[in-house]
């Protein structure tokens, strides 16, 4: 029998649906404190002094502890591998506060409801600052968010703090000013896209204890068990194998739980006192005390021939990473190596970025990771360059997409000699596909419904990447137990995505044994071998290839007649990080008179190379599509002018419900990519990137109306219309001036 | 304070304390199959049933309970354990957070709706948030369960 390319059910399905106490906050603690983080309540301070001996005296107050009580030592809660590329510019607790909810003081109590009584006590001077908050003036600003002196990076990547500079990047090939002197037509324009928060409905929690031992165990719904062990060792000045990290089931990640959010606050209190510790952010604190998405803003100049091929691309990024620069560069790096190469005819390719501090929650990963902000802005100028044009937007694309077989310089594993090449796309089938599942020929570019009611239909392209290429690794080990049975144990972090149940169609498969007869172990750095985590859309490809090494090496070792048990071991770092690809295609219904917007139909034709589980691939295509669409329309983590997050509530903050989604499609149009595991790439990122771009399209065919930031609300809609009205009919002066 | 209230069909006294939510008063006293996602009755997860009828219980004050009957997923039996078959099945399951909550909001729709379309689902069901899923997975998996419970 053969797994792969099957509907497998998840193996834990019946036990997280059901009730089981399968997760961080079910496990028992034994007499353990409750962690409360006292929080700054202005955007950027020092503290002057900081008051906490009315807060010792209260009874049930175990500990307190402020910024001259932890480790001066700074780090990155950045999860990634080590060196890591984010700056050391936070600690534990520091005397500077740097955001709205950057932590003051730590407190831990015998209840929730003393830790929360106690922090009334504390009483804290403040010199307050005027803080960054706008990304485009931060360059310049008189205030920099980081005055410190310790603050360090592994490497250059243009970390300037006294310039509130976190990181700079530039890649590129080719003549820019030749290439456009090329060109018949050019297009340039700047594009926006917002802090999008993760979201998920577990929020970030973590336990604490010391073993029998007296080693420090964390357990937390990480994605990245392992980099939390290394970056808790450190920031709390410990030797790593003092440390274990325990992953149960997660309650959602989306990237949110690749960044460190609450494990140090339990870890401290757990060394400082020896006893048990949990902390759990409620929902406020995770909206406002973590990381969220990247804003970006984006200048895109696009040069074409008359007939159609896209000679040039330059795009230059400003990225907000707010207070901490977790995942700055990185982000900020990908944002150009996954989106230019796309377009493979250009003779120039040009990609600029700065990211900036400011005194705003720091961003981190989220899903798409600065690829999602790029093919914004990219696919928006591709669809408004093919109305320049002329030309149908699908026909621009298939006469200038990369295809299989062909090299790009830009694409990930190329080096100054040799430019990678793309082994798998179906990329072109894929916008056919898409163009007849929409219905192409006969919608584009909109219909009139009724006298307020337009349809429009959009596109747009996007590709991801399948792991950090020659930096993320993973070891699998599979065991033959004197049982006759096997133990898969792996060090990925399924977090609902269904890796466990994957990689083990993958190991049933490639032993050739039943299902059944294979445990699957994860979730403990103690007993699982090294894997950096699920992140990056590696696990299918990274950690899926180790699990076929590992098969391998175990048929090797019975073959040569070991006896039971015997461990086969397989390791896997990728040379290259195949991209997967979408053709995104979007109907739109818009009332002309509210500006309101119905996403009625959405295509997304995909391909992720091999699809090993056709059900969880679609769950996953279908999760990121609403993301994306909630990211379109929707979402946006907004400010006050003094630097307080407004939307720290579901109440604020729109996610999309049900009644939000109207029709999704989802077509798999599978390559074989040959250095993935059965011809596997990744599909976890990629599936978020074209709503944005695909819905401003359909919104733009549907009203004329090009709108450049997201989200796009019915305000922007409205005015846009009101604005080309405008052009026959006077309209009062104070409704201009809010377009 | 002590209340008394009946539980998965069990009578309990419980003690409450002051401003305590119902969520948080299960989750004390061992029930963990309820969780939550918001404090501000946003997002569904915390889905019980209060004599039958769901109910937010971040949002109810736990000593509202007194004298009621509350139910969770471990108190329905079969048949939440069937509906969340034909989640897993359809792999709409994902992190599962939601799932105790949006079963429970689930069962009281097909006890209150007869034949719904499937407009009607996803307005009964729109206060159950997810974050995995897209929600089309589960509305499929529903539909399903709906035909087969139907024929049993």
């Amino acid at each position: 029998m053969c797994y792969i390319g099957q509907s497998i059910e998840k193996i834990d399905g019946m036990a997280i649906t059901t009730g089981e106490p399968v997760y961080t906050d079910d496990r028992e603690l034994s007499d353990h404190l409750y962690v409360h983080i006292v929080r700054s309540p202005h955007a950027y301070a020092r503290i002057i002094d900081i008051d906490v001996e009315r807060v010792k005296r209260l009874p049930g107050v175990e500990l307190v502890l402020t910024h001259e009580d932890v480790p001066a030592t700074r780090f990155t809660a950045a999860g990634q591998s080590f060196p890591e590329p984010s700056p050391y510019d936070r600690r534990i607790l520091d005397a500077y506060v740097r955001y709205v909810g950057d932590p003051v003081a730590i407190i831990a109590a015998d209840s929730k409801a003393t830790a929360k009584k106690a922090e009334k006590l504390i009483r804290v001077t403040y010199d307050i600052f005027d803080p960054v908050l706008d990304p485009k003036t931060a360059i310049e600003h008189k205030s920099k968010v980081h005055t410190e002196e310790d603050l360090s990076c592994h490497f250059d990547f243009g970390c300037r703090p006294k310039q509130n500079l976190a990181g700079s990047y530039e890649v590129g090939y080719g003549d820019m000013d030749h290439a456009l002197s090329e060109c018949d037509v050019v297009f340039e324009n700047e594009y926006s896209t917002q802090a999008q928060a993760h979201a998920m409905m577990e929020t970030y929690r973590s336990t604490s204890h010391l073993d029998e031992a007296g080693r420090l165990v964390v357990v937390s719904a990480t994605q990245i068990p392992f980099h939390v062990r290394r970056i808790t060792a450190k920031a709390l000045g410990m030797e790593e194998d003092q440390v274990r990290v325990v992953k149960p089931r997660i309650g959602g990640g989306f990237g949110g739980k690749q960044t460190m959010a609450s494990e140090l606050y339990a870890a401290i209190v757990t060394l400082k006192t020896g006893k048990p510790a949990r902390v759990v952010f409620n929902r406020k604190e995770t909206f406002s005390m973590s990381s969220s998405r990247h804003a970006f803003h984006i200048n895109i100049k696009l040069g074409a021939t008359a007939e159609g091929i896209i000679k040039a691309i330059d795009m230059q990024a400003l990225s907000d990473t707010g207070a901490y620069g977790e995942h700055a560069w990185t982000v900020l790096m990908v944002a150009g190596h996954k989106s230019l190469p796309l377009y493979n005819q250009a003779i120039a390719a040009r990609y600029q970025g700065q990211v900036v501090y400011t005194n705003k929650m720091p961003a981190g990963a989220l899903r798409g990771y600065g690829v999602t902000q790029a093919i914004f802005a990219m696919e928006s100028a591709m669809n408004e360059l093919a109305d320049k044009l002329g030309m149908d937007p699908a026909e621009l694309r298939l006469k200038n997409i990369i295809k299989q077989g062909e090299s790009n310089p830009i694409l990930e594993g190329s080096s100054e000699s040799a430019s990678a090449k793309l082994e798998s796309c179906t990329l072109n089938r894929c916008i056919e596909m898409g163009q007849k599942k929409i219905g192409w020929q006969e919608k584009y570019p909109r219909k009139q419904i009724s006298d307020s009611k337009v349809r429009g239909v959009g596109m747009a392209i996007t590709m991801q990447g399948s792991g950090i290429a020659e930096i993320d690794s993973a070891t699998a080990e599979i065991v033959l137990e004197t049982s006759g049975r096997y133990t898969l144990k792996i060090g990925a972090t399924d977090m609902g995505t269904g890796c466990d149940t994957i990689l083990l169609q993958m190991a049933a498969d490639a032993l050739k044994v039943d299902i059944n007869e294979i445990d699957v172990l994860t979730g403990d750095t103690d007993e699982m071998p090294y894997d950096t985590g699920s992140y990056a859309s590696s696990t299918t490809y990274v950690t899926g290839n180790a699990v076929l090494r590992a098969s391998e090496d175990l048929k090797k070792k019975v073959l040569n007649g070991e006896n039971a048990p015997v461990t086969g071991s397989g390791y896997f770092s990728g040379d290259t990080s195949p991209p997967p690809f979408i053709a995104g295609f979007a109907e739109v219904e818009v009332d002309i008179d509210t500006g309101h917007v119905q996403v009625i139909d959405y295509v997304a034709a995909v391909d992720c190379g091999t699809v090993i589980n056709n059900n969880l691939a679609r769950i996953q295509v279908e999760g990121g599509l609403v993301q994306g669409i909630g990211m379109a329309l929707y979402e946006d983590v907004q400010h006050t002018s003094r630097g307080h997050m407004m939307t720290n509530t579901f109440m604020q903050y729109k996610v999309p419900t049900r009644k939000d989604i109207q029709g999704l499609q989802v077509e798999f149009v599978p390559s074989y990519e040959p250095t993935g595991p059965k011809g596997a790439k990744s599909i976890g990122e990629v599936v978020i990137n074209t709503p944005p771009p695909a819905i401003a399209h359909a919104i733009a065919n549907a009203t004329g109306v090009h709108v450049r930031s997201l989200p796009i609300g019915p305000e922007g809609i409205c005015m846009g219309i009101i604005k080309q009205q405008s052009k026959v009919a006077l309209i009062p002066d104070f409704v201009q001036s809010k377009c | 304070m002590d209340i008394r209230t009946m539980i998965n069909e069990e009578t309990r006294t419980l003690e409450v304390f002051p401003g305590e939510s119902l969520a948080a008063l299960l989750r004390r006293y061992g029930y963990l199959e309820v969780r939550t996602g918001c404090d501000t009755g946003s997002c569904g997860l915390c889905t019980v049933w209060m004599d039958g009828k769901p109910i937010l219980s971040c949002s109810t004050l736990a000593a509202r309970a007194a004298g009621h009957s509350i139910t969770t997923i471990k108190g329905v039996g079969k048949e939440g354990e069937n509906l969340a078959k034909f989640l897993v099945a359809e792999g709409a399951d994902q992190c599962g957070y939601c799932s105790p909550g949006f079963i429970m909001t689930v069962l009281s729709m097909k006890k209150e709706l007869k034949n719904p379309t499937e407009s009607a689902i996803k307005h009964y069901l729109n206060g159950n948030l997810c974050r995995c899923t897209g929600y089309e997975g589960q509305t499929r998996a529903i539909k399903k369960w709906l035909v087969s419970s139907k024929g049993a």
